[in-house]
């Protein structure tokens, strides 16, 4: 075996043991930490694959920010876990059934298909030689996909205007009225009081 | 021995159905279940970046880059919901979960 099967088997190992462990801990705070350990064991997967730039990408986007961003919710609210737990056992045998009839299909899908004989012939986007990852990446997706490149700016803006509404109490926030703003006169706005000469206010 | 395509394929499907599986056992769970769609999008990036790197092809992953901003949008929003629900019902129950019900 070579050095990168070794590494492969180690980085799937890993990263489906802990994927199970996300689906089967009892505390979510521990589900969020083997999250981060899945996605950390994917991104190794997708260096052995050759896609250096989605591998780094993965550590940044989803260790940095989306597990942080689940662990500051789950211990931010604080709900009773080991209620929302209970009914596991019972819908344990549903669960593995259907998990199980998946995983059939996908087997059977992976162990009998083939490419068809046109697509062998169409690549949109050769991976050119000599130049790094990134680079080539770089190269199509601001010239080719340029669009997607924008909607997926797009979506990211959404989420943050969606997030932002969503969570924003205006109680606490002090808000610009500008009815208000307009409708102030000298007479609600300016008070003269007549201070006496020498005696201070 | 060498790692072909179809290795990365089966890794893949038994991500997939672990998320699959873990959407189901924990339906009360909101926050494992939003964590189980991750785990499934994550086996989706896993099965394009494994095709790219076969065929040569650099569009998988492209699109492999577009699912993860698809995602990250998607975990903000659903964490952002989650905040919301929790302060206006104290509890984040999928059951509870039916003022809008008919």
């Amino acid at each position: 075996m070579t050095a990168a099967a070794v590494f492969f088997y180690i980085f799937s190992a890993i990263m489906l043991a802990s994927a199970f462990m996300v689906i089967a801990a009892r505390n979510p705070v521990h589900s969020v930490l083997f999250l981060i350990l899945a996605f950390v064991n994917a991104a190794g997967l997708f260096l052995l694959a050759g896609a250096e730039f989605l591998g780094m990408i993965l550590i940044v986007v989803y260790v940095g920010a989306v597990a942080v961003l689940f662990l500051f919710v789950v211990m931010m609210l604080d709900v009773d876990f080991a209620e929302l737990k209970r009914g596991f056992l019972q819908v344990l045998p549903i669960g593995a059934v259907i998990g199980a009839i998946v995983a059939i299909e996908l087997i059977m899908v992976v162990g009998a298909w083939t490419t068809a004989p046109a697509n062998l012939i169409a690549i949109d986007a050769k991976a050119p030689a000599g130049i790094t990852n990134t680079q080539a990446l770089g190269q199509v997706l601001y010239t080719k996909y340029l669009l997607f490149f924008q909607a997926s700016g797009l979506v990211l803006l959404t989420a943050m205007i969606g997030a932002i509404v969503l969570t924003l109490r205006h109680k606490v926030v002090k808000r610009q009225s500008i009815e208000e703003q307009n409708a102030r006169t000298p007479e609600t706005a300016v008070e003269l009081k007549k201070v006496a000469s020498r005696a201070g206010v | 021995m060498a790692i072909s395509l179809t290795h990365y394929l089966v890794v893949a499907a038994i991500l997939f159905t672990i998320g699959v599986a873990g959407i189901i056992l924990n339906r009360k769970n909101i926050i494992v279940i939003l964590m189980s769609v991750e785990l499934i999008l994550l086996s989706v990036n896993i099965n394009l970046v494994a095709f790219s790197s076969a065929r040569g092809d650099l569009t998988g992953q492209v699109f492999a880059l577009l699912i993860l901003t698809v995602a990250a949008a998607e975990a903000a929003i659903g964490l952002a919901i989650l905040v919301t629900y929790y302060r206006n019902r104290g509890s984040i129950a999928v059951e509870d979960i039916n003022a809008m019900k008919g």
